[in-house]
C-alpha cells in the first residue's frame, strides 16, 4: 500500500492574496479509509468549507471570536482570522462518500477507500 | 597589535541583533518566557474595564479545563486525550501535527484586575476569559468646579 495517499498540496492558490494560517491536521489510514483530524478553534459551523475538486480536498475556515468593544491586543499567538490547507488524494479514495464532523474547533473527515482499492487476500496457486 | 579572534565580532553583532529583534517583537518580555509554540495559543487583549484572554484550545471538554488565578498569574491547564490509534493496531499515523497530552500556560496579570469578577466561556473550541479590572483602577473624569 503506498503511503502517498493524502499529499499536501503546498501551492496555495493566489485566491485575492489573502495570508490564511495552517491548521495541524492529524492523519491515519486503516483498511478501510483515511480519518483526517484537523484543529480549527474559533471557526463557527457556518463558516467551514469542505470541498472536494477532483483530486483536491480543500478545508476552509474563517474565525469569529467574541471580542469584546474597544479592545487593544497585547500579546497575539494567533494573528490571522483565516484557515486554508489542501491536500491531494489518490485514485483509491471513494470522494464521493466523505463524512464531515466537526466539534469545539476539530474537524474530523473520513474518507473511505473505494471497494477496488480495499486490501484483500490474494490467492496464489501453485501448480 | 591585538586582534580579536572574530573579526568585527560577530558574536556581538548578533547579540545587538537579538536584541533588536526582541524589542520589535515585544515591549518586554516575561520571566516565563513568551511561549509561542505552546498549546492552546494564547491571545491576550485589554480593555479600559476589563483584560481579555483567548485560549485556542479546540477539542477539549470545558469541565476538564482548569482555570485558576493565584497571587496575579492565570494558570490554564488541562489535558488533550491523543486520538491516535496505538502502534499495535491496523492502522498507519500519516500526518501527526495536533498537540496532544498534558498542557499549562500561565498569563500575567496586571495589579489592576480583580480576581472576583471572572468569566470563562467555552465555545468553537476557544476559551474566553474575562476579568474586570477594579472599578478604582478605571479612568475617570474629574469634573472641574469653579467658585
Amino acid at each position: 500500500m503506498s503511503d502517498t495517499n493524502v499529499s499536501t498540496t503546498n501551492q496555495e492558490p493566489a485566491r485575492n492574496e489573502v495570508r490564511t494560517m495552517l491548521p495541524p491536521v492529524d492523519v491515519v489510514e486503516d483498511a478501510s479509509g483515511i480519518t483526517l483530524y484537523a484543529d480549527l478553534p474559533g471557526v463557527p459551523k457556518d463558516k467551514l468549507s469542505v470541498r472536494v475538486e477532483a483530486d483536491t480536498l480543500t478545508i476552509e475556515g474563517e474565525m469569529t471570536l467574541p471580542l469584546a468593544t474597544n479592545m487593544e491586543a497585547s500579546h497575539a499567538e494567533v494573528q490571522l482570522p483565516r484557515y486554508w490547507r489542501a491536500f491531494t488524494l489518490g485514485q483509491e479514495l471513494d470522494r464521493d462518500n466523505v463524512s464531515a464532523e466537526f466539534k469545539q474547533g476539530v474537524l474530523k473527515l473520513r474518507i473511505p477507500k473505494a471497494e477496488h482499492a480495499k486490501p484483500r487476500k490474494v490467492e496464489i496457486q501453485i501448480l | 597589535m591585538y586582534r580579536t579572534l572574530f573579526p568585527g565580532d560577530l558574536f556581538a553583532e548578533l547579540d545587538r541583533l537579538q536584541r533588536q529583534v526582541q524589542r520589535f517583537t515585544g515591549p518586554s518580555t516575561s520571566i516565563r518566557g513568551v511561549g509561542r509554540n505552546g498549546f492552546p495559543a494564547l491571545n491576550v487583549g485589554g480593555t479600559p474595564d476589563s483584560v481579555e484572554i483567548y485560549a485556542f484550545a479546540p477539542g477539549l471538554d470545558p469541565a476538564k479545563l482548569d482555570v485558576t488565578i493565584e497571587r496575579g498569574v492565570l494558570t490554564l491547564s488541562g489535558e488533550r486525550p491523543n486520538e491516535l490509534p496505538d502502534e499495535d493496531r491496523n492502522a498507519t499515523v500519516h500526518i501527526g501535527e495536533r498537540f496532544s497530552g498534558r498542557f499549562s500556560r500561565t498569563v500575567s496579570l496586571s495589579d489592576d484586575v480583580d480576581p472576583n469578577r471572572v468569566t470563562a466561556e467555552y465555545g468553537d473550541g476557544v476559551l474566553h476569559i474575562s476579568i474586570k479590572r477594579h472599578e478604582s483602577a478605571q479612568p475617570r473624569r474629574i469634573e472641574v468646579k469653579s467658585h
